[in-house]
Formats: C-alpha cells, sequence, structure tokens
C-alpha cells in the first residue's frame, strides 16, 4: 500500500511545482501591470479617445459629459497652428541640442579622471548642479540672463558689446534656457563617464600606449570604445531630460515671448488643456497623440537596438 | 415683592421668546457639516477667511464649518476637479466670463432667487450684471477693487507735472517724462495680463465700453478698424518709448522696483499694487492715483474693477447654509469690515457699507461711483473667454515688443476668434 502510494504522490509532484513556477512570476508581476495599465495603457487610449472631442474638460452635475465629438477636427486645426510647429520646431532644437551634454560631460569626466589632493571634492563640485531642482536652475539662469542687471550683459557691457535679452527675443529665449538645461545635464553625463572610466581595461592602455597610440587617437579607438555602455546610458538619459524640458521653460519665460516662441509638445499641451486658461482638453489630447507617436519612433528604434545587440552577442 | 419678582420674570421671559423668534428669523437654526473651499491664500486674505468663519461660527453653534484654502494660482486648475468629483458648499470663484463654462455644465447653482428674498438685488446693484448670465444670477460677490495708474507724486512735482486729463496732456506729460530720462510706465508682461489691462483702458477709451464687450463676447472682428485705431494709441506711446525696456522677462512684481527707484515714473495696475509700494518704502505722499485719461471726449469712461466672487456648486449638500453664508458674506456690516485697512484693503460690494479712510480706495470708490457712466468692466482675461483671453494677450506682448507685427497679430487673432466663438 504504502509502496503503490509513494510513487503516486512524486508523480504528482513535478506538475504543481511547474504550475507554482509558472504563477509565481505573474503574481509577482501583478501589481506593477495593475497599475501600469491602469496608470499608463489606459490613459493612452482615453487621450486617443478624447482627441476626437471638442471638450472642456467638465462633465455635468448629473454625470453627463459636455464633449462634442468633432471627428479628426482637432488634427486638422492642429495641421494649421503655427503655434504647433513652433513647439516642434523648438521639441528638435533642444533634441539635438541637448545632445552636446554627452561630450561636455565626457570632456569633463576625462579632465577629472586624475588622482590629485582633494580631486573628490572637485568632482562633488562639478556634480552639484544636477543636485538641484531644475526649478532652481531656471530661476538662477534668469537672473543670470537678466537684461538689467543680469551677469552675462556686465560681462558684455565690459568688452562693449550691447545690451542683449537672451529671453525676451523671440530668436534667441530657446537657446537661452537650453543652456540652462545643459548645465545639469552636462554634469549628469560627467558622473556616467566617470563611472565608466574606472572600469577602464588599464592592460589595453598600456599596450596601446607601447603601439604609440596617444592624445586623441587613443580616446577615439581605445577609450570611447570601452565607453560604449556608458555612451547609450548618456544618450538615453539626455533625450529623455530633452522631452521633460517643460519646468525649464515653464520657469524661465512660461512659453513666451509671444505665440509661445518658446514652447514645447509637452508645454504646448499642458498649456491649451491644463493651465489658467486651457479648457481645451481634446485638443491637448491630439498633441499627446502626435508626441506619444513621435516617441513610439524612438522608443521603437531603441528596442530594436537593444535586441539586435542581445542577439549579436 | 412676589408680585414684582413675577412680572420681572414673565417680562425676562418675554423678552427672551422676543429675541428668540428674532433670532429664529434672521438665522433659522442651522446644523450639520458647511465645507468651504476657498482660494483666499495669501497672508491678509487667509486672515479675513478665517476671520468670517469664525464670525458666521459664533452666530450658529450648531454648524459645523470646515474650511479648506488652497493656494490660489493650484485652485484654478483644482475647481474643475473638485466640482465635479467632491463638491463643496460654497467655492470661491470670479465674476463675468470665467464662471461661463461651470454655469454652461451646470455646475453652480442659480441663486437669483436669493438676491430677490436677500435684497441683494439693491444692495450689490453695481456687481449684479457681472454675476449674471442669462437669466440666472451664479453667485455673490465679496471684493473688488479698481484699476488705474499709480504715479510717482514727486517725480511729477520735480518735473512739474499735473495728473493728465485728456490724451494730449498724456502725450505732453509722456514726452517730459522721457525727457527726463526715465520712461513714463513701468510694466511686466511675462505672464501677459498686465497687457491686457493697457488693451482694456485704450479700447474703452477709443471706442468705448459696449464696444468693448462686443469685442471680448466675439461679435467684432479683431481686423475692424475701430480695433486697429486703438492699437494706433498704442503704439504712439509705444513708438515714444514710454514703457519699461525688456517688459517681456518681467512678471508685474519684478516690474515694480523701477518705479520705486524713480527709473519709472507710473504704473497702470490693480489697487493691489499699493501694498507692495508701501512695503517697498514709498510714502503715500510719493503715491499718487489717477484716472486712465480720456481719449475721445464724446465716450464715456469706463473702468476695470475685477470682482471676486462665492457661489454655491450644484453638487452642495448644505445648501441652506451655504445661502445664509452667501447672506452673511455680502451684509454691509462684514463688507465694511473685510474691505477694511486691515483687512483685504479693498472695495465694499455693497452699497450701504463705509469705505475704509484710505487714500486710494477713497478715490477708486469715488471713480467708481461717479465717474464711470460708461460701465464697468471685469478684466480682459475676464470678460473673453479662456481660449481667446490666452492668445489675444500674447497678441498684445508680441505688439508691444515690435509695434511692426500688428497686420500679422490681428491676423492671429482673428482666425483665433472664428475657432473659439
Amino acid at each position: 500500500m504504502t509502496m503503490t502510494a509513494m510513487p503516486e504522490t512524486e508523480i504528482a509532484a513535478p506538475p504543481r511545482r511547474f504550475r507554482q513556477q509558472a504563477i509565481a512570476p505573474w503574481l509577482f508581476l501583478l501589481p506593477g501591470l495593475l497599475f501600469f495599465s491602469v496608470y499608463v495603457i489606459v490613459p493612452i487610449f482615453q487621450s486617443f479617445q478624447i482627441s476626437f472631442y471638442d471638450w472642456n474638460g467638465l462633465d455635468r452635475p448629473d454625470g453627463t459629459s459636455t464633449a462634442v465629438y468633432v471627428g479628426l477636427e482637432n488634427y486638422r486645426d492642429l495641421w494649421d497652428d503655427p503655434d504647433f510647429w513652433t513647439s516642434l520646431r523648438n521639441n528638435a532644437i533642444w533634441l539635438v541640442l541637448y545632445l552636446l551634454a554627452i561630450p561636455g560631460g565626457l570632456f569633463i569626466a576625462l579632465f577629472l579622471n586624475q588622482t590629485v589632493t582633494g580631486i573628490r571634492l572637485y568632482k562633488s563640485l562639478f556634480f552639484f548642479p544636477f543636485v538641484i531642482s531644475q526649478v532652481v536652475v531656471g530661476l538662477v539662469f534668469t537672473w543670470f540672463y537678466d537684461p538689467t542687471f543680469g551677469m552675462i550683459n556686465e560681462l558684455l557691457g565690459l568688452v562693449g558689446l550691447g545690451p542683449v535679452n537672451i529671453l525676451g527675443d523671440t530668436r534667441y529665449a530657446t537657446y537661452g534656457i537650453i543652456a540652462a538645461g545643459l548645465w545639469p545635464q552636462t554634469a549628469y553625463c560627467m558622473i556616467l563617464y566617470l563611472t565608466g572610466l574606472n572600469a577602464v581595461d588599464p592592460e589595453q592602455i598600456e599596450a596601446a600606449r607601447l603601439d604609440g597610440a596617444k592624445g586623441p587617437k587613443m580616446l577615439w579607438y581605445v577609450v570611447l570604445p570601452q565607453l560604449r555602455p556608458a555612451t547609450f546610458i548618456a544618450f538615453v538619459v539626455t533625450v529623455i531630460g530633452a522631452l521633460r524640458s517643460f519646468d525649464l521653460i515653464s520657469i524661465m519665460t512660461d512659453g513666451g515671448p509671444g505665440f509661445y516662441s518658446t514652447s514645447v509638445l509637452a508645454f504646448y499641451m499642458w498649456d491649451v488643456a491644463l493651465s489658467e486658461f486651457g479648457f481645451r482638453m481634446g485638443y491637448g489630447s491630439a498633441i499627446a497623440v502626435i508626441l506619444f507617436l513621435i516617441m513610439l519612433i524612438y522608443i521603437a528604434g531603441f528596442l530594436w537596438k537593444m535586441y539586435r545587440d542581445e542577439k549579436g552577442v | 415683592m412676589r408680585s414684582i419678582f413675577t412680572t420681572g420674570a414673565a417680562a425676562l421671559a418675554a423678552a427672551t421668546i422676543l429675541s428668540g423668534s428674532a433670532f429664529a428669523e434672521s438665522h433659522a437654526a442651522l446644523s450639520g457639516d458647511l465645507v468651504i473651499f476657498s482660494d483666499m491664500s495669501n497672508p491678509a486674505p487667509r486672515a479675513v477667511m478665517e476671520g468670517m468663519v469664525e464670525r458666521f461660527g459664533e452666530m450658529h453653534p450648531d454648524l459645523n464649518i470646515e474650511l479648506t484654502i488652497i493656494d490660489r494660482e493650484a485652485y484654478k486648475t483644482q475647481i474643475r476637479n473638485f466640482l465635479q468629483a467632491n463638491p463643496p458648499d460654497v467655492a470661491n470663484w470670479y465674476a463675468g466670463n470665467r464662471m461661463l463654462p461651470y454655469v454652461e455644465a451646470g455646475l453652480f447653482t442659480d441663486i437669483s432667487d436669493l438676491w430677490e428674498e436677500g435684497g441683494l438685488t439693491e444692495t450689490l446693484a453695481s456687481t449684479q450684471a457681472s454675476m449674471t448670465i442669462g437669466d440666472g444670477i451664479y453667485g455673490v460677490p465679496y471684493t473688488y477693487y479698481q484699476w488705474g495708474v499709480y504715479y510717482r507724486e514727486d517725480i511729477f512735482e520735480e518735473l512739474g507735472l499735473e495728473a493728465p486729463e485728456t490724451w494730449d496732456e498724456e502725450i505732453a506729460n509722456c514726452q517730459a517724462i522721457i525727457d527726463s530720462g526715465r520712461f513714463c510706465y513701468t510694466i511686466g508682461t511675462k505672464f501677459l495680463w498686465t497687457a491686457g489691462g493697457w488693451f482694456d483702458y485704450l479700447n474703452m477709451r477709443t471706442n468705448g465700453y459696449d464696444f468693448h464687450m462686443a469685442l471680448t463676447n466675439g461679435e467684432i472682428p479683431w481686423t475692424d478698424d475701430r480695433v486697429r485705431a486703438t492699437f494706433a494709441n498704442w503704439q504712439q506711446l509705444i513708438d515714444m518709448g514710454a514703457f519699461l525696456e525688456n517688459h517681456q522677462t518681467y512678471s508685474w512684481q519684478e516690474a515694480l522696483p523701477f518705479m520705486v527707484n524713480g527709473e519709472a515714473a507710473a504704473y497702470l495696475m490693480g489697487n493691489f499694487a499699493v501694498a507692495p509700494m508701501r512695503e517697498a518704502g514709498l510714502t503715500d505722499d510719493q503715491i499718487g492715483f489717477y484716472q486712465f485719461p480720456q481719449i475721445d471726449p464724446s465716450i464715456e469712461m469706463a473702468e476695470d474693477a475685477p470682482t471676486d466672487t462665492f457661489h454655491i456648486p450644484s453638487g452642495a449638500n448644505n445648501v441652506e447654509a451655504a445661502r445664509a453664508f452667501l447672506l452673511f458674506v455680502t451684509s454691509a456690516e462684514n463688507q465694511t469690515l473685510i474691505n477694511g485697512g486691515d483687512g483685504l484693503g479693498q472695495l465694499p460690494v455693497n452699497s450701504q457699507s463705509s469705505v475704509d479712510d484710505d487714500e486710494f480706495l477713497n478715490a477708486g470708490f469715488e471713480m467708481l461711483s461717479q465717474n464711470s457712466p460708461g460701465g464697468i468692466a471685469q478684466f480682459f482675461d475676464r470678460d473673453a473667454p479662456a481660449e481667446m483671453a490666452q492668445v489675444a494677450m500674447q497678441g498684445f506682448q508680441t505688439f508691444m515688443v515690435d509695434p511692426s507685427s500688428l497686420d500679422s497679430v490681428l491676423d492671429r487673432l482673428e482666425q483665433a476668434r472664428q475657432r473659439f466663438y
């Protein structure tokens, strides 16, 4: 009896354990998946839906919505809206110029990657701007640029150049804000490269030196290839940083001067849908959808590259 | 002895009954919870709001008042959520078109019957129009303040100038101020609305109150020649160099030191600017006030006087208490108290209240009650619908920075008008 019972339990056990193994990861994933779908996936589809309506964001007390279905009209309006194109163009400028943080961070990191007394202090000083809030960075640069009392105009005055109102001029304002954003972003890239430089193989450097490599050649052919993981992370965080530029714009120019001249899509979306004068939820959602599609291209490219790299290895 | 005692007691009892019934009549015994959401978050308004709740609570001991004060800027976006999801019994907001979206969605209660019963149609007559949309009255005002030109009296004296009453005097004054190396007007247009104030006045003086209201209601194209006339007057000042340089980089507070330091001689602003001017060290002898000068003598003077308000959301639970609170807020006695110099320092809305003895409040009260026959506007961003106000004020700023952009600005505004109305 016992003899026959034993094998039975032994046979029954593996499927149960197998089932456990199949379920456990899903159980652990469940809270994350739940929140991700409620707060990310569902709102994406809601944005798609709302973008087909003309809606000021209000429901009547009985729960019925004041939204009116307008089909693709919001998208047609976007096409004819010069402010939308201004914002899109500024987004592109941000993406391109913000990447300057990567070489900037690399060179500071190379400069600081030496053993001198107190180097830790210098490193922390260079890293300091990344620690302070974007709002503070915005305020500091606003004062720096101030056309009447700002330091930049004092300096220009010393060399005999006229006062320039960087944030008040539609031609320069966006560049002024990007420069402010580069300050902390460069510090961030620097710290990424500093940790990357620690992992550089000294034997390879030694070998390269024996072969007569030095200066830029050493950097380009020996050091940089070894820093590829750091460069990749720096690229990703900088692109994300460029798309997160909302707070600096809000603090430094509030989207102005004039008609949204320093706005980016994220800011424009917020301003038409959620700000003090923004009551156009449908229009804002249409901008969100466009922004989403643009990001989708970037994310798809990113995932494809990751997939290819993993397959290659 | 005994008879005296009994009559005395009877008289006492009768007196209690009498006063009791009088009490019951004026303040029906209120109970339950009264939930108030307020945007009066700056120090002085907060104290006023808390004081009102305290006094109202003393009158109604059985009533449990829950006051939530929300940051004034954050309130502007939060009101959309709480009116739908979690409506209080009483909420702050603004008069004019600013309340239109909520009225159209049925989120504010029509309280025209309260205006009739409480006699508000008489005591608050001056602001009734700004609280009315269609046939309904959707709230009560609790304070308002005048706009006008605050100027440096000492600088005007030094240059031998008088406060201008006509446009010619204005231009002559301004030229003298510029010749003395100053700007006529300080202004900070970074947050746009200050330029809206200039447009309000120039347009109301050039074309009159009715035209201004028709324009903000979307009935008149922005490319109309009369609108161009307003901008032509504006350009006259801009071309002279009347306005503070680089105004597009400054907020209204950041533009204030230019006047305090004497680099600019005047400021077109609401009465709330007086307090920071005094704090910055200007004495009342140095600050003067004059009504925005006349441009066209055939046009009646009209003024901006933004009104702040209380409303009863349609989801309110304790409507009875909310209505009693609104009557309490607008009563003559309370109005005198809260708008005094140690309270809000603004103008009471009740015609039976008295104005605190303050140079600028008196000047404003006199101007609004006697010298504004054309009408009283709220303010550009409250009279025009929100979407239109935003783009129009961006246009004003663009124009102020570069007057040659006028044609493209007016085209943009006209396109916006056709889309938003």
